[in-house]
């Protein structure tokens, strides 16, 4: 019999083909209705500023408390409530799922698509994860948990702290963990089925690649903190013993399984903020970006790396020498790809023309304050040194780093650079260049003086600290400094609202920018696309306007003597 | 070796205040804190030396390149070679960061020789990361230390118990066994070393050996409850005869505390409702 060869045939690109279209209902029924991704990550954008502010409130209080020794503002129950919400606000209910609305917004968009591959799903992920915030909140009016956004057992499973809060926090834990991993799942299939025609994985833009990633992470991850929080439910509630020797458990299977789920969940806060910067750094510098390969495989390394380095979180409870071997080689393997990426972020502003837009700031900020995260936790995975710093004020400097200068500089990157295309107005620059030094300023009066506090013997999580040393003068540097910072935030918050109706109205391309969302209006329209273009390299927009110049004669590039920013831009 | 860990610690305390440390972790108490501290100060000059190179090279490119009349952005997608270098380089500094870490790490786990001057014969006990088995015939003191919320108790060998303070005779290699009763703690005293946590159901190790007599301050560094703030702790070195006499003193009184509530209760032993 005559073995005939599958023919090559071409797979149709999956698209949202709308049979029916019917206006949305006004007003916020159509919001509360809606599966419109762009729509969609406009109500992930403002809640999760919304939760931004609160954890950011709580900060700020936790910080007065500690802004003189032996204070006695809040109380220890107080204040190690205020610090478990303040942790868990920022890790579950705003910094992952901020990402999850700037892709929700951006990446289809970005691959040339329409919608995400599955709307409704989309629409669920995003009323979880604001349940999962409610429930969480309402533990306010009750007993807030307080056992800290680690909640580790046994004080998180016995009977240490009254009332049920730990139970709210196991929710949250759930509703966003659930909401995470359907979005990841819709992204993957997004990112995977439905690029532009033309779009191959080698002209994928590295945001894109970024949130991949994030997402092939999440999906991977999630499950393991699921069954810490799963394990911790039937512990409190149906006499299980998970995590109590007492009665054959270990409280040090708490820890694995949540850090098998915590450390990753570190790179999935970061990782899409290297894709902005990415996507910001060669916007500004008006060249390609350095190394696109080398960018996307170290994405994909650091995805990988990070998955094997959790239990440097434990270098100081009892485990056997290879381990602490194994992972502080492995924790500081992660620094090469990471590394890698900081290089390349700084050799594409080489010899380019840089034009000092917000987000070209908030993108040269993260570069210069991010690195002293990367090094401080290169220094931390050195375990005999961590064990003099582990859980003293330099390991919250060195994850403030990395999470506040990190992931949040990079957030407000994404804020300015896209907000002219989610509201085709541009936010004032002159606002964002003071919110931005503001920020600057006070991020490292705060978080700088920590590293020396650590090294200088003052445990975290502490409500009160005697009067030794430099203990006080360094904590109220601090405080004061947590005040500015808070103070930049409030600028960027105003200018944000304020441009809703004030903002300069700005075209399709306002920055002149590299990829597909700057094709269609801004904002787009509810469909995206007219027609999708053809990708043919990285940088399709410019590949655009080269075709454009040459049928019109006009000249599409900016003239480094034009004034920068969104006033530059061509009303298309 | 030692010679240049002097040095570093002049250059490092410069001059005579509380902020001449600000940079380092605490050390001056015990060998192990102090082995600590000087591979803290290698691991922090190679981060310096990174940490300058990135920033002065970022600093540069952001002045020297920026957008300028007649500037033209230089069309450049990268380099094999130049990429191919700096991950090598970056490779290079975990390997050498590693090596130095292992060669460091013996002065830091074994417990330190030297003249010995309570003789009590060391129980065998587990080999862990934080401490290994001092040399075999060499004798040290070993205390149990153990967390409660929110105060630390010791048990010295002779039955002796003290909390909050231990007192430990100077020149004496003290090994600690670290458990847990209640949730999770971390045993620190920042001057003698580094945290071993304590965990219910577990056993941990850590040693120290002070040199003068001296006072050192430490805290729980494991979120414990909501007084984990308050759960300070104490070593007290004293001259081993000074030893000596507290640990009898402590003797003494708890016998008398023993006999004491004996008389006030006569059929304590009998009755079964002692909590």
């Amino acid at each position: 019999m005559a073995i005939t060869r599958p023919s090559v045939r071409r797979r149709p690109r999956p698209e949202i083909v709308a049979r029916r279209v019917s206006d949305p209902p006004p007003g916020w029924l159509g919001w509360i209705t809606t599966t419109d991704h762009k729509r969609i990550g406009i109500l992930y954008l403002v809640a999760t500023f919304g939760f931004f502010l609160l954890g950011g409130t709580e900060a700020l209080l936790l910080r007065l408390q500690l802004g003189a020794p032996n204070n006695n503002l809040l109380s220890p129950e107080k204040y190690n409530a205020l610090m478990t919400m303040h942790g868990t606000t920022m890790v579950f209910l705003f910094v992952v799922p901020v990402w999850a609305g700037f892709a929700n917004y951006m990446v289809p968009l970005m691959i040339g698509a329409r919608d995400m591959a599955f709307p409704r799903l989309n629409a669920l992920s995003f009323w979880l994860l604001l349940a999962g915030g409610i429930v969480f909140y309402a533990s306010l009016f009750f007993s807030p948990p307080e056992a800290g956004w680690t909640s580790y057992s046994p004080l998180s499973t016995g009977d240490y702290i009254p009332g049920n809060g730990q139970d709210a926090w196991i929710y949250l834990v759930h509703l966003t963990g659930l909401s995470s991993a359907l979005g990841a799942l819709n992204l993957i299939v997004t990112i995977k089925n439905m690029r532009a025609p033309g779009m191959g994985w080698g002209r994928l833009p590295l945001f894109v690649w970024a949130v991949l990633t994030q997402s092939v992470m999440l999906v991977v991850v999630l499950p393991a903190v699921a069954m810490a929080a799963t394990l911790m439910l039937t512990d409190r509630h149906f006499g299980t013993c998970f995590f109590s020797s007492a009665c054959g458990g270990s409280p040090l299977l708490y820890q694995h399984l949540f850090w098998f789920f915590g450390h990753p969940e570190v790179y999935i806060m970061i990782l899409p903020g290297f894709g902005v910067i990415s996507e910001v750094l060669p916007v500004f510098a008006r060249k390609p970006i350095f190394g696109y390969k080398a960018i996307a495989a170290s994405t994909v390394g650091i995805a990988l790396i990070s998955m094997l380095v959790w239990a440097h979180h434990m270098f100081t409870v009892p485990v056997a020498p290879v381990v602490l071997a194994f992972f502080m080689i492995a924790s500081m393997l992660v620094a090469v790809p990471t590394g890698v990426k900081v290089l390349n972020w700084v050799a594409t502003l080489w010899r380019g023309t840089i034009e000092f837009t917000t987000p070209l700031y908030f993108a040269a900020g993260f570069l210069a304050m991010f690195t002293l995260g990367g090094i401080t936790g290169v220094m931390l995975a050195v375990y005999p040194i961590d064990w003099q710093v582990h859980d003293t004020y330099f390991v919250v400097a060195h994850f403030h780093y990395v999470l506040v200068a990190g992931s949040v500089n990079a957030i407000l990157a994404a804020l300015y650079y896209w907000y002219p295309k989610m509201t085709g107005r541009a936010m004032s620059e002159r606002l964002g260049k003071l919110s931005f030094w503001l920020t600057f300023a006070g991020f490292n009066a705060t978080f700088l003086v920590q590293h020396s506090l650590g090294l200088s013997g003052m445990p975290r999580r502490i409500y009160r600290y005697e009067d030794l040393g430099n203990w006080a003068i360094l904590n109220q540097i601090s405080t004061a400094g947590s005040f500015i910072l808070a103070l930049g935030v409030l600028v960027t918050v105003y200018n944000a609202v304020r441009s809703l109706k004030r903002g300069r109205r700005v075209g399709p391309d306002p920055w002149r920018a590299n990829t597909l969302e700057w094709f269609v209006p801004s904002p787009p329209p509810p469909h995206n696309f007219d027609a999708i273009p053809r990708v043919r390299s990285l940088e399709p927009m410019r590949d655009i306007r080269r075709t454009i110049e040459q049928a019109t004669g006009e000249s599409q590039t900016r003239c480094a003597s034009e004034p920068v920013g969104p006033k530059a831009g061509h009303a298309g | 070796m030692r010679a240049g860990a002097a040095t570093a610690v002049v250059l490092m305390s410069g001059p005579a205040s509380a902020w001449g440390d600000a940079l380092t972790p605490e050390s001056g108490g015990s060998p192990n804190a102090d082995q600590i501290d000087s591979l803290y100060k290698i691991v922090l000059y190679v981060a310096i030396a990174v940490f300058v190179g990135v920033e002065g090279t970022l600093v540069y490119f952001l002045v020297r390149f920026r957008a300028r009349r007649g500037r033209v952005a230089a069309q450049i997608h990268g380099n094999t070679r130049l990429e191919i270098g700096w991950t090598v380089a970056a490779a290079l500094i975990v390997v050498g960061l590693t090596i130095v870490t292992f060669a460091k790490l013996g002065a830091i786990t074994n417990p330190a020789s030297g003249p010995v001057a309570v003789a009590a014969p060391i129980a065998p006990g587990g080999v862990t990361a934080a401490v290994a088995q001092p040399p075999a015939g060499q004798a040290a003191l070993r205390i149990r230390v153990m967390g409660l919320q929110y105060i630390w108790r010791f048990e010295y060998p002779n039955g002796v118990l003290a909390y909050e303070e231990m007192v430990v005779p100077t020149n004496t290699t003290v090994l600690l066994d670290i458990v847990s009763e209640d949730v999770a703690h971390s045993w620190w005293i920042p001057k003698l070393g580094g945290k071993a946590d304590a965990l219910p159901g577990y056993t941990n190790h850590t040693w120290f050996r002070v040199a003068r007599p001296a006072v050192f301050r430490g805290q729980c560094a494991e979120l414990c409850g909501r007084n984990h703030a308050d759960m300070i702790a104490h070593v007290r070195a004293v001259p081993p005869d000074r030893y000596q006499a507290w640990l009898a003193g402590q003797q003494r009184e708890i016998a008398q505390a023993r006999r004491l509530a004996r008389q006030a209760r006569p059929d304590q032993t009998s009755t079964p409702s002692r909590p």
